[in-house]
This record gives C-alpha cells, structure tokens and sequence, in this order.
C-alpha cells in the first residue's frame, strides 16, 4: 500500500459516511425516509454499499497493485497480510486486497443485475397469474412448476456446452431467467390474497385502470415478499458466480470476482486463509448490509409497522 | 313512473353467482328494478343476504367475475347509457367520475400504505388530469369540505394514524372529489358509533345539498332510512318487495316483511316490550323458495303465497308499490 491508495480509501470511507449522514439528514424531515433510517442496521448497511460502490467505481485508485499481476511468483506466493500486502497475497504472488477491490466491480455488477432481471420477472409473472387467474394463472404457474422442477446448473452447463465463450454477463442472465420462480410464487400468493381487499375494489370504483391498479394499489402492499427476494437473490446471484467459477465456467481467469478468488484460494486455505477469507467476508458483508437495507426499504413502503 | 330525467335506470338486474364446485348458482340479485332521479336519497334496505351490496356493485360492475355474472337482459341505464354495454375505458369514465361509491368498512377500503392525500388525489389524476401539486390543493379542500380538521396537515397522515370517522370522512371526500352525479353509500355508517354515524349521515345531507348530486343509500337500518331518504326500496331474498316514498311506507308498511322490519326498529315513544324479530332467516340464496320468497316466515301466508309469486302491485297511494297477495285481498291481513 503506498500512501496515495490509503489516502484514496480514506477518501472513500469518509464520502461514503458523510453521503450517508446527509442523506439521512435530508430525510428525516420525511415520514417516508424517517422509517427508512429507523433502524441504526439500516444505516449501517447503507453506508457499507456504498463505500463497496465508491470502492469498485474507484478501484484504480484504491488498489495498489494491477491485480492480475504476479508479483514476485518465487518470494511472494501465500504472503500474510501485511501493511505492504493489505489481505496478503495469494498462491499466485497477486495481491488479495487489489484483487477484491477489483472484483467488487464484478461480482456487485453482476449481482445487480442478475437480482434486477430475478425479482422484475418473478413479480411481472406473479403479478399478472395473481391478479388476473383463470386461465392465465394456471398456464404462468404451471410453466413455473416445470421451471422449479428443472435443476438450474444443469441449465447453466448446457448453455456453456452449446455457447463457447459465452460472456459471464449472459451466463448470469441465463441463470436468473432461471431463478425467478420462487420469487413468482410467493408475489402470486400475496396478489391472489390483496385483489378482493376492499381498498382494490375501492380503487377500481375510483375508475382505476388494471395497471394503475396493479401497480399503485396491490404491488406496494406486497412489497415484503418483493423486497426479501430481492436481497436473498443479490446473495444467491454471488454464491453461484462462486460456485461456477470452482467448476470453471464463471469469470475466465486472470480477472478477478469474489466468487473465483474464493475458488482460487481454496486449495491453499490451510497455508493461506486470507485469500479465501477476504473476498468470503466481503460477500457476506455484501448480503448482510442487502438485508438491513431491505428491512428499511420495507418499513418505508409499509407505513403500518409503526413502533408502539 | 318513468320520467325522461330519470338518472339512473335498473331495469331486471339479475346478478347470479357459481356456487364452489358448480353445484349451484346463487340467485343474489333477481330481477331488481328501480330509478333514481337526480337530487334525490333512495334508500334500499334489506337484512344480510339479501342482495342490496351486489346490487350496488352491479352498477358499476365491480361484481368480482368469476365467480359472479350479471344476466343478460339486465339494464343499468345511466343518462340514457347502459352501463353493462360499455367498453372498459368507457365504464372507468364512468367510475368515480360520474357515479361514486363508499364503501362499509373504511378500515379497510384506504390503501394501508398511501397517505389519505395521496387517494383522494387519485381520482382527481385519473379523470382530471390534474398535476401533482394541483390535486394535492384539491385533497386539502376535499379535506376541508368533509369536515376534517387542520386538513394541510391530515393530508400526510396514513389511514391507520385516523379514527374510524374520520376514515369514513376521507372514502367520502374520496368519492365527491370529481363531483359525481351519483353517489352510491354502501352500509357507510355501519362500522361506526352511533354518534359518529349521526355526523357522518348530516355530512351527507350537507354535501348532497351543495353539489346536487343523487344519492343510493343502502342500509338495513331503517332509522337511517327514515331520516335520510326520500324514497325506499326494500329488498328480500333477492328481490324488490315494496317501493315507497319515505313516509308511506312508515305510515303503511304494507309487505309483512317491511311490517316486521319496522316492529323490530326499538322506539324510545313506545311502552317497553320485549323487541319483535322476524322469525327465521333469509333462505339460502341458492334455494329460494317457491311462490312468494317471504312466505316460510310470514305470519299471514296462505295457499296462494306458495302457489304464486306476487308482482309489484299498486297500493294506492302514489309511487308506492308492494309484492303481496294482501293488497288484492286485504281482509287477510288480521
């Protein structure tokens, strides 16, 4: 680490505690955003995204070694950290720390979007077999009965098998067109409850159309469920880039994620924790800090939740 | 008595629903007739179960489909438009625009999660187009208009920071925002106290006074009725059984079941008595029974009830109309 990186990260924490603190500053002048920071985890959780964020945005300056780069292959393979080598180093004489901060690029990239493609589809497909039953509901649900019945790795194999060098981007998409099944379930259920609710009736007599409906009055009401797949998918999205890239179809070496950092490390875990530990410790952050975060997402949309 | 400036028409409503398991069909609304004219309170009172709810989401077909269907032949007709024949578009300019509705329960007819601002905008952005900022003045005023105090400040609130009254006073600024010509009251004072309900009927009164609009007003409370409306229809077992201007029908009840509904109405002017109640229940909507539905508790039924149903005959007095075999043969009556 040489002074510039330490003072980038610096920069980093401090923007990220300081956007945080004015952001909940500005809010709780809200009665929306005051139930958002009502819980000190959320806060907490917030401000660990996006110094994660500012981090993978920043990654040239944060990171003190290319990270792909061998060091000194002979001297410096499975180093413990040290104030030079932050997270150490791995069997491969690269630097973890560089490495994580660079796959943070990776591994949030694809975790957003693979858990925005999830929850969109799952809620769209739920909503509508909810809402509109009949026929639709029975061929939607059936098509996600098939779906659930089909193991998703195998899916995933076959669409590496048929595509060679199918970019990692398009691997997470074709996984989570294949995991939003659960999400469509659990939205069906809590729209098939909320359409004969009173206050959807009501707003039908207001003369709201089906999508405003939909949209304004039921989907907001079932948020919870929403919200809970969406950070749980985030999480599932990292695992299996980590598990993918063990069996080597994820992320193609040298660049790195967290998920084939953790791979990587895996056969020198005994000599050298570190490089497994680290990117290990980031994901868990990652989908702890997701949770706290949907808690008060939740909380915000759901005004009922008041502390007595 | 059909006048062209007749408001709203229903002409043979019949609203049947599936029963589960498609083992029979429930006959909840069968062949309802009756008019509304514009400025005027009709009430429609009936006991549970017989019809009067599915009959005013029938109007404005929000009958949830399935399980429920409205026949065809039946005719709402609305400023000389069949409701039943519009296109979906058509009926949500319709809806909350022109003919409004509130709702029994006003715990649960506000969306939990909007501010009561927020929806009573909502009908002002759909029909009206308004902004943003524009409908939120018009939720404050709304607020105003209905009653509530310190309204800039109500308008944020969410439904369950409100009591039940003023809930109820938020469906009803609600529905009044786009001025409706019509403006269908379901039970709208049922869930509340009776204190409450008193200031929620003369809220009525006032805004049916100052925006002219036409009100339906479904109860089985016949105090509401009498206070209230200028015209009653009582329903039972599906069916309309007596159509009368208020007083006639307290002055002469002349179905037995209108008879029975008022000896069960307490009265502080009368010497204490043990209450009267309508021996047995509303039957089964997927059975009614043959000839006359009242005629199982009727307490002057003979042959020809069961026999035959009754039409809606003349009574005499003007506009009053009842379905019973005592009016051709009053010496019945003991």
């Amino acid at each position: 680490m040489t002074f510039g990186t330490w003072f980038a990260l610096f920069v980093a924490l401090v923007v990220a505690a300081e956007a945080v603190r004015a952001l909940r500053h500005r809010g709780l002048r809200q009665e929306r955003w005051r139930r958002f920071f009502r819980h000190r985890t959320t806060t907490w959780g917030l401000g660990i995204l996006t110094f994660l964020v500012i981090m993978a945005l920043a990654a040239p300056l944060i990171a003190p070694f290319e990270p792909n780069r061998q060091l000194d292959i002979l001297h410096l393979t499975n180093h413990p950290p040290s104030w030079t080598f932050l997270l150490g180093t791995d069997y491969l004489s690269r630097d973890v720390w560089s490495r994580a901060v660079y796959g943070a690029r990776v591994s949030l990239g694809i975790g957003a979007l693979g858990a925005l493609v999830a929850v969109s589809l799952g809620t769209l497909v739920g909503a509508a077999a909810g809402y509109y039953q009949r026929w639709i509901d029975a061929v939607l649900m059936r098509g996600v009965d098939v779906g659930l019945a089909l193991p998703r790795i195998f899916i995933l194999l076959m669409a590496v098998a048929l595509w060679d060098g199918l970019p990692f981007a398009a691997l997470v998409i074709t996984n989570r067109l294949t995991s939003w099944f659960g999400t469509s379930r659990r939205v069906r259920a809590e729209v098939h409850s909320l359409r004969q609710r009173d206050f959807v009736v009501a707003a039908h007599a207001l003369g709201a159309g089906t999508g405003r409906v939909i949209f304004r009055h039921v989907l907001p009401n079932a948020a919870a469920p929403i919200i809970v797949s969406a950070a749980l998918g985030v999480g599932n999205v990292l695992l299996l880039e980590a598990a993918l890239s063990f069996l080597g179809i994820g992320i193609k070496p040298p660049d790195a994620s967290w998920g084939n950092m953790i791979a990587d490390g895996a056969s020198s875990i005994y000599t050298a924790p570190w490089s497994t530990l680290f990117p290990g410790l980031a994901i868990s952050l990652v989908v702890m800090s997701l949770n706290a975060v949907a808690d008060g997402v939740r909380d915000a949309l759901d005004p009922r939740g008041e502390p007595s | 008595m059909t006048s062209p400036s007749v408001l709203l028409r229903v002409r043979d409503l019949k609203t049947y629903f599936v029963t589960e398991q498609g083992k029979g069909t429930a006959r909840a609304v069968d062949d309802v007739s009756f008019d509304l004219y514009p400025g005027e309170t009709l009430g429609i009172v009936g006991e549970s179960g017989c019809g009067k709810t599915v009959t005013s989401l029938s109007i404005l077909r929000l009958v949830p489909e399935p399980p429920g269907h409205v026949l065809p032949g039946s005719l709402i007709e609305f400023e000389g438009r069949n409701l039943l024949a519009l296109s979906a578009p058509e009926l949500r300019a319709v809806r909350g625009n022109q003919i409004a509705m509130i709702f029994q329960e006003p715990m649960t007819s506000l969306n939990p999660v909007f501010t009561v601002g927020d929806q009573i905008a909502e009908a002002a952005i759909i029909h009206q187009r308004l902004s943003r900022k524009a409908a939120r003045a018009r939720a404050i005023e709304m607020l105003r208009l209905v009653g509530i105090p310190d309204p800039d400040e109500r308008v944020d609130h969410y439904p369950h920071q409100l009591s039940g009254g003023m809930r109820q006073r938020v469906m009803i600024a609600m529905a009044l925002v786009c001025h409706p010509k019509v403006l269908i009251a379901d039970e709208p004072t049922t869930a509340l106290d009776v204190t409450i309900q008193a200031q929620i009927l003369e809220l009525l009164d006032r805004l049916q006074h100052e925006l002219g609009m036409a009100v339906l007003l479904i109860t089985h409370d016949l105090g509401v009725v009498a206070g209230h409306a200028d015209r009653v229809v009582v329903m039972y077992a599906g069916r309309v059984v007596e159509t009368a201007p208020t007083d006639a029908l307290f002055e002469r009840p002349t179905h037995p079941y209108t008879e029975g509904l008022l000896a069960a109405v307490p009265r502080i002017d009368a010497p204490r008595a043990r209450l009267h109640a309508i021996p047995g229940q509303v039957p089964a909507a997927t059975a009614w029974p043959p000839g006359c539905r009242f005629h199982p508790r009727c307490p002057y039924a003979w042959e020809k009830c069961v026999a035959q149903e009754p039409p809606l005959l003349e009574t005499g007095t003007p506009g009053h109309t009842a379905r019973c075999w005592l009016v051709t043969e009053p010496e019945r009556r003991r």
